[in-house]
C-alpha cells in the first residue's frame, strides 16, 4: 500500500515537488503559513541538493517582481505566499499574467486582515481571482504535488502564469503519506524550458514585453487574454489525462476518468439528490460526512480559474438540491464560488434548481462533518439562500 | 479508526507528539495523518494536535472530537483546559502526573494510565521534555505502535539534531515504555488481547 510513498508534511511535499521540478530562479518572502516551502527549498539549495537561483527578497512585492523579471528572461522560476503577502504582491500578479508570463506560484492559502488572523480560508487568492492567472485548487497532499508538476506543464504550453492554492495549516502543516514523482520522471513529462525565440528578454534578439497600450488597442489585449483563459480548459483537461496517463501510481485517488475530467472530481451515486460543492481540503471531510448517505454527492472543484461553469452545470442537472459551500465571501454580495455557479447556469436550470451557499472555516473556524450533516438538514428549508455556517 | 488528541502547552513539543505516532504508524504499513491545531504563536498556551491511524485511506480533517486515545502533556491542563471533551468510557488517556491526580478527573474513561514522563525526563534530559517520553508510554498502553516504529520514527524525524539527541530520546521512550504499568493497567491489556 505505501510502496514508495513517504509520510511528509504538506509544506515539504510541495517543496520536493519543487525541487524535481528544478525551476532555474526562487524568490520569496516568508509568511505564515507558506513558511516551511520556502524555508526547505532555501536549505536545499544551502545543502547543495539543488540547482535553482534562491533569491531571498525584502517584501513580497520585491519577490513577485524577482520571479516577473526572472521569467521575462526565459527561465523557469516559482515562489510562494499566503493572505497579506498576496495582497503586497497584487499589482506584480497583474503584470505577471498581462505580460504571459508562465510563473508558477503557491498560495498557502490564509484569512486577510483586520482582525488579523493567521489561519486558513480562501479570502487571500479570491482578491486576485481576476487577475488571469489560472487558478488551481488541491483537496490534499498528493493532489498539491501533482498540481504543482501540472501547473508548470500548463504555464509554459498556454504562457499563463498559473497558482496553485493549498489550504494553510490543514495542508501544509499536516503530515500524510505522499508519492513525489522523482526529477527524472518528471523531466520526461516535463522537458527543460525553452521559450521561442522573440518571446522574451534577450540582447541578442531584442523585444519589448509589457508595452504602452493606448485605448486603441488595450481592450483587445484584454479580450485576447481573456479568451485564451477560457480556452485553456480545453488544454487543461487534455494536459491532465496525459499527467494521469505519466504518473498512473501517482493519481490512484482519482482515476475513475467518468467522475473526474481534470477540472472537477465527482464522488457519490449517479443521480444525487443532494450535491455539495466545493474547493480544497473541505472537500476530504466532505466525502466523509457523506459516506453513509446513499443520496448525497459531493462535486470538488479543482480549476477555478478559467471556470468551467458549463463542465459544472452538467453534475449539478443531476440534482435537485445544492449547496455551494466554500471559505470565502465577497463582501457585501455572496461567496464568489457561488456567483459564479450561478452565473454559469441557463435561467431554466436556475428555475429547477434549489441553490444555496454556506460560508464556513472562515480564519480557520474547524470545518466539521456536524456543520456538514445541518448544512444537508437546512438546503432543502426556504430560507435565506446565504448561511454563514459557525457554531453548531 | 484510531483518533488521538494530544494535549500541552506551546514549547512542549505537542506537535512533533502527534507527527511522531503518524510517521510510526506510517512504517508498519498503515494510513496515518496528523495535524496542529495553532492557537495563539507563544510558548505556554494550551495547544492540540492530533493524530489518524486507519487501515483505509485517511480523508476527513476536521478536528477531533471523540478521541480514542488522549495524551495529555502536561497536568496542569486538567483543570483549566476541558482536555476530556468527548472522551467516553473506552477512550485511553495518558497523562503525564502521580496517579493521586485520579480524583479531580472530569471524565467517564475506565483507562486511565499516569505516566511518570516529568521524571524520567528530568532525569534523561536535565529538562522538562516530555513529548517523546510519553509516547513510549503511549506505544505501551495502547498498542498501537510499536517500540521499534517509535524509535525509526524518532531517528528520521530528529536526522538533523544529531546522535546525541536522538540517543538520549530513545533511552527515554524505553523508560517510559519500561515503566511498571500498576495491577489494573495489566489487567485491562490482558482483557483486551483476548
Amino acid at each position: 500500500m505505501n510502496n514508495k510513498k513517504q509520510i511528509l508534511e504538506g509544506s515539504r511535499a510541495i517543496a520536493l515537488a519543487i525541487k524535481n521540478i528544478s525551476p532555474a530562479v526562487i524568490s520569496a518572502y516568508p509568511i505564515t503559513p507558506q513558511t516551511h516551502i520556502v524555508e526547505d527549498l532555501a536549505k536545499f539549495k544551502a545543502d547543495g541538493e539543488a540547482n535553482y537561483e534562491y533569491r531571498r527578497a525584502e517584501s513580497e512585492f520585491a519577490a513577485a517582481s524577482i520571479v516577473l523579471g526572472a521569467s521575462a528572461t526565459g527561465a523557469r522560476v516559482y515562489s510562494a505566499t499566503s493572505s497579506q503577502g498576496l495582497l503586497l504582491m497584487t499589482e506584480v500578479v497583474y503584470n505577471i499574467a498581462g505580460l504571459r508570463l508562465p510563473v508558477v506560484m503557491t498560495c498557502a492559502n490564509r484569512a486577510v486582515s483586520g482582525p488579523i488572523n493567521i489561519w486558513n480560508d480562501h479570502s487571500d487568492v479570491m482578491s486576485i481571482r481576476d487577475a488571469g492567472w489560472i487558478q488551481l485548487f488541491a483537496a490534499d497532499h498528493q493532489e498539491a504535488v501533482n498540481q504543482h508538476i501540472l501547473a508548470y506543464k500548463l504555464a509554459e504550453k498556454l504562457k499563463l502564469p498559473v497558482m496553485v492554492n493549498v489550504d494553510g495549516f490543514i495542508l501544509t502543516h499536516s503530515y500524510e503519506p505522499v508519492l513525489i514523482p522523482t526529477g527524472q520522471k518528471i523531466k520526461k513529462y516535463l522537458p527543460t524550458y525553452r521559450p521561442s525565440d522573440g518571446t522574451y528578454l534577450n540582447p541578442k534578439n531584442p523585444v519589448t514585453l509589457g508595452a504602452f497600450f493606448t485605448p486603441d488597442d488595450y481592450l483587445e489585449t484584454r479580450e485576447a487574454l481573456h479568451n485564451d483563459l477560457r480556452n485553456s480548459l480545453e488544454t487543461i483537461k487534455k494536459e491532465y489525462q496525459v499527467f494521469q496517463r505519466a504518473f498512473r501510481a501517482e493519481s490512484a485517488n482519482d482515476r475513475n476518468h467518468k467522475n473526474d475530467n481534470g477540472l472537477w472530481t465527482y464522488y457519490g451515486p449517479a443521480k444525487p439528490k443532494t450535491l455539495l460543492i466545493a474547493m480544497g481540503s473541505a472537500v476530504g471531510t466532505l466525502r466523509e460526512a457523506i459516506k453513509s448517505n446513499p443520496t448525497v454527492g459531493v462535486l470538488k472543484i479543482k480549476v477555478y480559474r478559467p471556470f468551467p461553469a458549463a463542465e459544472i452545470a452538467t453534475v449539478m442537472a443531476r440534482a435537485k438540491n445544492i449547496a455551494v459551500i466554500e471559505k470565502a465571501v465577497s463582501l457585501g454580495q455572496a461567496g464568489p464560488l457561488y456567483s459564479d455557479i450561478k452565473a454559469g447556469l441557463k435561467p431554466t436550470a436556475i428555475k429547477n434548481l434549489n441553490i444555496k451557499n454556506y460560508i464556513v472555516g472562515l480564519g480557520g473556524r474547524d470545518f466539521t462533518q456536524k456543520m456538514i450533516a445541518a448544512i444537508i438538514r437546512d438546503l432543502p428549508r426556504k430560507n435565506e439562500i446565504i448561511k454563514f455556517i459557525g457554531k453548531i | 479508526m484510531e483518533q488521538i488528541r494530544v494535549h500541552g502547552r506551546g514549547g512542549q513539543g505537542v506537535v512533533t507528539a502527534a507527527e511522531l505516532i503518524a510517521i510510526a504508524a506510517f512504517f508498519e504499513g498503515r494510513e496515518a495523518q496528523a495535524f496542529p491545531n495553532f492557537g495563539v504563536e507563544r510558548t505556554g498556551a494550551p495547544i492540540q494536535a492530533f493524530a489518524r491511524i486507519s487501515d483505509q485511506a485517511i480523508i476527513v480533517r476536521e478536528q477531533i472530537y471523540r478521541p480514542t486515545v488522549l495524551i495529555i502533556q502536561d497536568s496542569s491542563l486538567i483543570n483549566t483546559a476541558d482536555v476530556f471533551a468527548g472522551s467516553d468510557k473506552n477512550t485511553k488517556i495518558i497523562i503525564n502526573a502521580p496517579d493521586s491526580h485520579r480524583q479531580k478527573l472530569k471524565t467517564p474513561s475506565r483507562h486511565i494510565y499516569f505516566s511518570p514522563a516529568t521524571a524520567i525526563a528530568l532525569k534523561i534530559f536535565g529538562k522538562n521534555i516530555v513529548n517523546t517520553v510519553i509516547l513510549g508510554a503511549f506505544a505501551r498502553y495502547t498498542g498501537l505502535i510499536s517500540l521499534e516504529s517509535l524509535e525509526k520514527a524518532v531517528r528520521v524525524k530528529f536526522a538533523s539534531k544529531g546522535p546525541e539527541i536522538i540517543k538520549k530520546n530513545i533511552i527515554a521512550i524505553e523508560q517510559a515504555y519500561r515503566t511498571d504499568l500498576s495491577p489494573d493497567i495489566i489487567n485491562q491489556l490482558t482483557a483486551g488481547r483476548d
